[in-house]
């Protein structure tokens, strides 16, 4: 059972200064994220006319939301028309709830799992265990963190922060019949990845998925990924049941064209990922129920600003070349959703009570990184911006910012500050104490100079 | 030309030579420069750190003291694209600020960008006999899309040899209060950027922006590189005479 992210201690500067000295996860993240960014900067190349489709991305999403509740009931009447059932989730103890009773409903214990963001952010694997019910990872850097009872550190590959010696010694010391002379070469442990899942698909009556896209004309639901094990889990299993963010939603079959081209070059920097599973309904014999997660999200699109994070197809081109997730890796964020769109995702979905998700608007330089590669063209730096406007700030933080407005505010009182300055230029500690002490911790200070720019055309423009 | 300087408060209190390198600069090449007393900040550090009541207040006072003026100038990447760039979102839409912000905004220019786009000029006939390497800071790349300007002022500057800074898009770590509420993660894209700069065994490292100077010349002394920065318009404003 992997773990649960609720509860996790520390701010992000806190979590971050840990990852920082961690030289081996440093690596691990370095290698991992600027191996994906040069693949996707190739093919993103090879497209002329990339630009509109990122904007044709950004137009189709952001109609879908202005009309959200509108093509959610053309989705829920189009699954259902099909054999489907819509349940409707307010929040994740309400969807817990749902599939909880699904499952029971099935008589079964065990179920298999395409991976699915959506039900680690309601810790649904959690809520069923405390009902007897194991859930079993299926996708292979899933299983990873499951097996190694970790958190994901990365929406496309949440295993990042591993190398393969460490996925050796997880598989060696969780999978039953792995044989001890298993090398760290890739083959080998796919192969043994392989055979312990094959005989979880074959036994598993019941299977819980995600999805990538919905389309509301025709009620089908659309997963990409890349081992074929999601599929497995799609088509064997006699019962689906498939959570996913009402978000998640496009209006026609001729919208998915866009994103099909978007999504994989932005995530895995390929043209075109190895296996699209669509499914509309329920097939003959099998029964099919999807559950629409809202648990935050209408709140996030009543804000006007904040709304555009609700674009993200969760590729993860922003965390590849985000700097700060390249230092601080993706546990830091305490969060189902790391790097620079976890920052303005998760304070907005949880709220910004705790201090974890106080301090991730902060997690970011503004480089605008980012917001370059995103193919949704997310303002990451505006919706942090505007977070940082409702985040609470401590109070000698506010004070010291109250002052420097008041000073600055007005060129006499800086001109008289910057001569308060001047005339204490020799008496400035090398290391400064309090808050200040973390820039002289590793910089030296610059020297204050005899005589401010405003000071010198005085005297000298002026005369 | 008549122009208006924006020194910007961290050039005028902390590299006040920043802004006596533009002056001088600008005159070289004709212009008529007035520095507008009353300016003070653009307000990103608030703005950018959420405080956003005392950043509009600082907006407001640069929009009033820079109207009327054909061209601002401000050696800083950064706070041109805050006044450029973010200005516009700060103000509500059909308002007096949103007049006075599309009034005043476009007319404010990063240095490289109004000696290539408006002064029409990339040889402005300096001299400085150095191997240099640039870094083109965030917010002059991503925000104001500078692109090639600062290095084909560079190129034109006798006896300077540029050599390519290899990640040079990749943030230092500075991000304003960014230094202080994140030091760890702060410190070692500064020490990452730094040891970029080592090795391209340049003996300057030059940028658009004191503030990104301020963070990775500051780590670059502490570690005892002995490579120097320099503001793009120290280089520029060289003269064989003042060697």
């Amino acid at each position: 059972m992997s773990a649960t992210f609720l509860g996790m201690p520390g701010s992000f500067p806190e979590n971050s200064r840990e990852a920082v000295q961690n030289s081996q996860l440093r690596f691990n993240l370095r290698k991992a994220t600027h191996t994906i960014r040069d693949k996707r900067a190739s093919v993103v190349g090879e497209l002329p006319d990339w630009q509109e489709l990122r904007a044709a991305g950004k137009a189709i999403k952001d109609h879908t939301l202005r009309n959200l509740d509108r093509y959610l009931i053309q989705l829920e009447a189009a699954v259902t028309e099909a054999g489907g059932t819509v349940h409707w989730a307010r929040d994740a103890a309400e969807a817990n709830r749902i599939v909880t009773d699904l499952v029971k409903a099935t008589g079964e214990t065990e179920v298999v799992k395409v991976k699915s963001m959506a039900t680690q952010e309601i810790e649904l694997n959690q809520a069923l265990a405390e009902h007897g019910i194991t859930a079993y990872e299926t996708d292979l850097a899933e299983l990873i963190v499951q097996l190694g009872d970790d958190f994901p550190s990365h929406i496309l590959v949440p295993a990042i922060h591993r190398n393969r010696s460490e996925i050796r010694e997880i598989f060696l010391d969780k999978m039953p019949h792995v044989s001890a002379d298993l090398t760290d070469d890739p083959p080998a442990l796919t192969e043994a990845a392989r055979l312990h899942l094959r005989e979880r698909f074959l036994r598993s009556k019941v299977a819980i998925s995600g999805a990538n896209f919905m389309v509301a004309e025709t009620g089908t639901l659309v997963v990409l990924e890349s081992e074929g094990n999601g599929r497995m889990c799609l088509t064997l299993p006699e019962t689906l049941i498939s959570v996913v963010g009402i978000e998640k939603l496009l209006p026609s079959w001729r919208d998915l064209e866009v994103f099909l081209q978007l999504l994989p070059r932005s995530s895995t920097g390929e043209r075109m990922n190895p296996y699209t599973s669509m499914w509309t309904g329920a097939v003959e014999g099998q029964e099919f129920h999807l559950v629409l997660l809202d648990n935050g999200r209408t709140d996030v699109l009543a804000d006007e600003v904040g709304r555009q994070a609700l674009r993200c197809i969760r590729c993860s081109a922003c965390l590849n070349v985000c700097p700060v997730y390249e230092r601080a890796g993706g546990h830091a964020y305490g969060s189902v959703y790391p790097g620079p769109i976890g920052a303005i995702l998760t304070p907005q979905l949880r709220g910004m009570s705790s201090e974890l998700d106080a301090s991730l608007p902060f997690a970011s330089s503004l480089c605008g990184a980012c917001y370059e590669a995103c193919p949704v063209a997310i303002d990451i730096p505006e919706v942090l911006v505007d977070l940082r406007a409702k985040a609470p700030h401590a109070a000698a933080e506010k004070a010291g910012m109250k002052v420097a407005g008041w000073i600055l505010n007005d060129h006499e009182r800086l001109a008289r500050a910057q001569r308060a300055a001047t005339r204490v230029r020799k008496l400035v500690p090398k290391r400064l104490p309090g808050p200040l002490s973390a820039w002289t911790d590793t910089r030296d200070l610059p020297e204050i100079p005899e005589e401010s720019f405003r000071d010198w055309w005085e005297r000298n423009e002026r005369a | 030309m008549r122009v208006a300087l924006f020194i910007t408060c961290v050039n005028d209190t902390l590299f006040p030579g920043t802004g006596k390198a533009v002056v001088s600069l600008l005159r070289r090449l004709g212009c008529d420069v007035d520095f507008p007393v009353a300016q003070t900040c653009c307000g990103q550090m608030h703005v950018n750190t959420g405080y956003r009541e005392e950043g509009v207040r600082l907006a407001r006072h640069f929009t009033e003291v820079f109207a009327g003026y054909d061209a601002v100038v401000a050696p800083s990447g950064s706070c041109a694209a805050m006044v450029r760039e973010q200005y516009p979102k700060l103000a509500r839409p059909g308002s007096r600020g949103a007049a006075a912000i599309a009034e005043v905004a476009p007319r404010v220019y990063e240095l490289s960008e109004f000696l290539i786009d408006v002064l029409k000029v990339e040889d402005v006939g300096a001299y400085f006999p150095h191997r240099v390497t640039y870094h083109p800071t965030c917010h002059s790349l991503r925000g104001l899309h500078l692109g090639d300007r600062p290095a084909r002022l560079l190129r034109n500057v006798r006896g300077l040899e540029l050599v390519p800074l290899p990640g040079a898009e990749e943030c230092c770590g500075f991000g304003g209060t960014f230094a202080v509420k994140n030091p760890a993660v702060s410190a070692a894209m500064g020490a990452d950027k730094t040891r970029a700069i080592m090795d391209t065994g340049a003996e300057v490292l030059c940028a658009a922006d004191n503030s990104c100077l301020m963070h990775i010349g500051g780590t670059l002394r502490r570690q005892q590189t002995g490579v120097r920065t320099m503001h793009l318009a120290e280089i520029l404003a060289s003269t064989e005479e003042a060697q």
